[in-house]
Order: C-alpha cells, then sequence, then structure tokens
C-alpha cells in the first residue's frame, strides 16, 4: 500500500549530513510508490532544498524561524508536530543521530505511536516493512515492525546506501511558516570539541586505540594516520580509562557504536566491551604486539607488532599511494 | 527536593549473548544496573547531598529487579519502587514509558533522572517519552549539572561537541558518560539498603489496563551476526607487511 512518507533532513555548518539522503532512500523504499516529502528546519536552510530533491524526495517543505537556528527539543518538536498535523504522513523516518534521538521518542510519545530506533536495514513483507536493528550493540539482531498506526524509525548513519544523486529531478519546493512558542530549554553555548570534524559515528574510516597507546601522546601517531586517510579518531574504554583520551571518543557496549567501511584498531586488545561497538564495521585492521589478543578474532586483516612501529609506516605507505 | 532515578535491570556488558527460540537466552546471564543508569544513581545522590530531599529509584521490571535496586539504595537512594511487568503480554518503550507515567500522575518531582540509552535495547526512548507525557521539558546525554533554585544549567554531550543548556525545573535528565564516576555500594551501605523501603506496586496499583499499554511495536525475529571468517595475519618484515596491507585494502577490500 503506498504510504505518505516524512522525512526530516538535518544539517550542520552549512551543509545536509548524509543521513538525510539515506533517510530519504529509507523513505522510498517504505512508501511502496506513495510519496517522500522532506522537511528542513534552520534559520537560513533554504539553499539546500534542491538537493534533497536530488537525492530522492518528491518535495521540501522549508519551515525557516530564527529559533530553528539551534536545535532546540521544543522548537523542533512545535515544528514538527505542526507539519504532522496538516501533512498526516503515514510514516516517518529520522536520522537516528543526536538530534533524531533527542526528538523522536518525545514526538512518538505525543503521536502515541510506536518508534523503531537506529534501524540498519529494512525490507517489504507483504504489507509491512520490516526493520532490522541491532541489540546489544551489535552482538544480537531484531527485526521489528509496527502493523497499525503511523510507522516511526530512525536510522542509523551509515548503513543504508543512499540514492544515486540524479540533478534532473525536480519536485517542490516550499516555505512553511511555523509558530513557535516558549522554548523551555536555552542553548547558551556552543563549545566544538571534536577536533578533525569527522563525526566518529558517520565517519568512513576510524582509527581508534586502546591501552596500547600508552598516553596521550601515544594518540598522536593515530592522529597523523588519519588525518592522511580524513578519518575520525576513536578509543578503547581502556584508553579513555587511563585518561589518554577523551570520553567522547570511547567506542564500545558504552560509549559510540560504529559501523564504517574501515576500522584500524591499534594497541586494542578487543574485550567483548570494545567489539560490540565496532564489530559490525565492514572492514577491520587490526595491529598488536600480542597475537592472542582476541582483536585478530575479528579482524580481516592483521599485523603482529608494536603500533608505535606499524603506525607510522602505514601513514607514509598511504601518504605515497594516495597523493 | 524530590529526585527520582528511572533505572532498568541489564546484561552484563561482559555477557556473550545467545538466542534460543526466537529470543536472548537469559540462562546463567549476570545482572547489573544499565552503566547509564549508574550515572544517574550517583548524579541524584550527589545533588540530595547539596539540596537536601529524596531520592527515590524506581524500575518497571520483574520480581529479580529487586537485586538492581537493592544496589542503588546501597549506593545511597533512600527508597525504590519495583512496577511489575508480569502481568504484561508485550513490553516496548510505549509500555514503559506509559507505565512509568501513571506512576508519576500523582507524585510531586522536582527532578528525574535516568540513563541515556539502555545496553541491552538501545533505544534511548523511555526518558524523552516519559517527559513528553509528564509534560516537562527534557535534556538528554548530559555531562554536568547544577541546580540553583528552579533555575538549572546543564552541559550536554552532542556527537562530541559540547552544548550548553539553561532550563527549569521540574525537568527530566538521561545522562551521558563523563556526568561522574559512580560509587561502589560500601559495606554499610549493603546493610543499610536491606531496611530501606522497597514498595511493589502491579499494574492494578496504577489502574493501568494492560490492553492500553499494549505495545506499539512487534520483534517477528532475534539472530546472531553471521560469525566472521578468520582474517588474513600478514607476516614478514614490518615494512612489507604495511606495503601489503595498503595493497590489500585498496585492491582486495577496496575501502581505500
Amino acid at each position: 500500500m503506498a504510504k505518505k512518507v516524512l522525512v526530516l533532513a538535518e544539517s550542520r555548518d552549512g551543509a545536509l549530513r548524509n543521513v538525510s539522503f539515506e533517510a530519504i532512500a529509507a523513505a522510498k523504499e517504505i512508501s511502496g510508490g506513495g510519496e517522500v516529502f522532506a522537511v528542513l528546519c534552520g534559520d537560513s536552510v533554504h539553499s539546500l532544498a534542491s538537493d534533497l530533491i536530488h537525492y530522492g524526495a518528491d518535495r521540501v517543505l522549508v519551515a525557516e524561524n530564527e529559533k530553528l537556528k539551534n536545535y532546540t527539543t521544543d522548537g523542533y518538536f512545535q515544528t514538527l508536530k505542526q507539519i504532522i498535523d496538516e501533512e498526516k504522513p503515514e510514516a516517518i523516518v529520522f536520522g537516528h543521530t543526536s538530534l533524531g534521538k533527542d526528538l523522536s521518542p518525545r514526538l512518538a510519545a505525543r503521536l502515541e505511536s510506536g518508534l523503531i530506533s537506529d534501524v540498519t536495514g529494512l525490507e517489504q513483507a507483504g504489507e509491512n516493512t520490516v526493520f532490522t536493528r541491532p541489540v546489544f550493540s551489535g552482538k544480537a539482531f531484531e527485526k521489528k515492525l509496527i502493523s497499525d498506526g503511523l510507522v516511526f524509525v530512525t536510522v542509523r548513519p551509515n548503513n543504508i546506501a543512499p540514492l544515486e544523486k540524479d540533478e534532473s529531478r525536480t519536485g517542490e519546493v516550499k516555505s512553511v511558516s511555523v509558530e513557535i512558542k516558549d522554548l523551555r530549554t536555552i542553548v547558551k553555548e556552543v563549545v566544538r570539541k571534536a577536533s578533525t570534524g569527522v563525526d566518529l559515528s558517520e565517519a568512513k574510516i576510524i582509527v581508534a586505540g586502546g591501552r596500547g597507546v600508552k598516553s596521550e601522546d601515544g594518540f598522536k601517531p593515530l592522529q597523523e594516520l588519519a588525518d592522511v586517510l580524513g578519518a575520525a579518531v576513536g578509543a578503547s574504554r581502556g584508553a579513555c580509562d587511563a585518561d589518554y583520551c577523551d570520553y567522547s571518543l570511547q567506542i564500545g557496549q558504552t560509549g559510540k557504536v560504529v559501523t564504517p567501511d574501515l576500522y584500524i584498531a591499534c594497541g586494542i586488545s578487543g574485550a567483548i566491551q570494545h567489539l560490540a561497538g565496532m564489530s559490525n564495521s565492514k572492514v577491520i585492521v587490526a595491529i598488536n604486539k600480542d597475537p592472542e589478543a582476541s582483536i585478530f578474532s575479528v579482524a580481516d586483516y592483521g599485523i603482529v607488532g608494536d603500533l608505535f612501529e606499524v603506525v607510522p609506516l602505514l601513514t607514509e605507505e598511504f601518504k605515497k599511494v594516495l597523493v | 527536593m524530590n529526585i527520582y532515578v528511572i533505572l532498568k535491570r541489564t546484561f552484563d556488558t561482559e555477557e556473550k549473548i545467545a538466542v534460543t527460540n526466537n529470543k536472548i537466552s537469559e540462562d546463567s546471564a549476570e545482572f547489573i544496573i544499565n552503566p547509564y543508569d549508574e550515572y544517574a544513581i550517583e548524579e541524584a545522590i550527589t545533588l540530595k547531598d547539596a539540596h537536601g530531599g529524596t531520592v527515590t529509584v524506581v524500575t518497571v521490571g520483574d520480581e529479580d529487579s529487586e537485586k538492581e535496586l537493592r544496589t542503588a539504595l546501597a549506593m545511597g537512594a533512600d527508597q525504590a519502587v519495583l512496577i511489575s511487568n508480569e502481568d504484561l503480554d508485550s513490553q516496548d518503550q510505549f509500555t514503559t514509558s506509559s507505565v512509568l507515567a501513571a506512576y508519576f500522575k500523582d507524585k510531586e518531582y522536582d527532578i528525574i533522572l535516568g540513563g541515556n540509552v539502555a545496553i541491552d535495547n538501545g533505544t534511548g526512548q523511555v526518558g524523552p517519552r516519559l517527559a513528553e507525557l509528564l509534560d516537562i521539558p527534557h535534556v538528554t546525554t548530559i555531562t554536568k549539572i547544577e541546580v540553583n533554585g528552579t533555575t538549572v544549567n546543564i552541559e550536554r554531550d552532542v556527537e562530541g561537541d559540547l552544548e550548553k543548556i539553561e532550563t527549569s525545573l521540574p525537568l527530566l535528565v538521561t545522562a551521558q558518560q563523563g556526568l561522574n564516576e559512580p560509587r561502589y555500594p560500601s559495606l554499610p551501605g549493603i546493610m543499610k539498603a536491606k531496611k530501606k523501603p522497597l514498595e511493589t506496586l502491579e499494574l492494578d496499583d496504577l489502574d493501568i489496563d494492560e490492553d492500553d499499554v499494549e505495545a506499539k511495536t512487534k520483534t517477528v525475529e532475534v539472530y546472531l551476526p553471521p560469525k566472521k571468517e578468520a582474517g588474513k595475519i600478514l607476516s614478514g618484515e614490518k615494512a612489507d607487511q604495511v606495503k601489503e596491507l595498503v595493497s590489500l585494502l585498496r585492491n582486495e577490500a577496496k575501502v581505500i
């Protein structure tokens, strides 16, 4: 049955996030030939709308308001609620991002709907779309569906392939004026800490360090490798607990769960708690002095050796081939 | 201050997962308080130490959850409430938040704390859903909180960046790693916890009709990821291994 599907697009630093295009691809499949419309919120985002059309949205609603410049739960909630009341979509797709995780459960509660979070795949089964999602941080998977009422899902970045960009696609881009009443939470300041600007959850390549990096300085060769590859730097819980790096870098069952194309584990032993956060990466490289380290059991390629010898060599080699 | 913590009993993070009959097997598994909920408990106790009041921990779970509630009491919470889910045929985040909302309906609360996500199902839905049902603001993934009167200043983690937020009580917050270092229960704490009040409630006590909180989502299959084939351990001189690895990543794996 054809469905009308709403996609919430997300932008950051004046550009759309990839997960928006991935959400459109998911919405297309859920719609079963119905209509996919994207909602774009911000204070000056109109110019981004055409890309959403190029990636498959049939039309775009642009909600511009100075109160939408920074994400606030109330501001976005009121905007989405107003649009949902007017448009009455039968399905909604958000990215499973910081914003999506904060907003989607609150909207689902108001809409009295189910919500399937952190979806990594989907397929059609008769009238229903069945969604795959990891549980226990990827140690297992479940397939879920919502058979009655609104179908509401969030999709994990990096898992659903976006449609090919087609600049000849056209579609309506319409401004909607939204009324935003008092905001109960006010953003006073945003402090940028993510050093390289490559976000762990969306990174295609991650270079991660464990206790084997031995110190805060020990992360330097990893950062140099990451810079050459355009990668993000991550860490195991061991490295965070030992104060070698900030907890915001932690990958694992506590911490971030990541699924990059390439994961390079340096000096990480591979405790279950860490494997849960990265074992679904497409290709895993392990560099460790201990040939018995359990990280090798999930690695596609392994080098047994000292990371302080191997990582700089690797950086030099990539420099040579990537020019 | 009336301080509440919502917590969940989960598998230990070191547990291996097995699936039998399309369900995660709980046989012989070790259970713990969801690690993110431990930060919430610690922060609740810190808030009480600074502002006075009571800390109440609440869970929706089976009778075994009493163990995790006692641990929270041993850490320093004052009282605990176990809302039994044994009459529920199906339970998802809609269910849990609806049950909690029925519990909080006639309570006076200044702040409700929870973990930002549970490490088992990993949805992070219950906190924000509950805040909406109670019509109070919420702030997720917090790493610092200061309460002055009814004004609340919060720092939260947004994908590695830090956001400074001003809001006010009553409020629901969810804890991110880095908020604090949860204490271990002390021996006197464990002794005291045995005597602290632990109330068990049935759905009937909250005037909940189980049909009204029936899960909105349905799980059709649970399975383990396919086992990975053994990887390739390279050999030879380090410099040659590195060359080979780069070539494999480019030509065989095609990820560079």
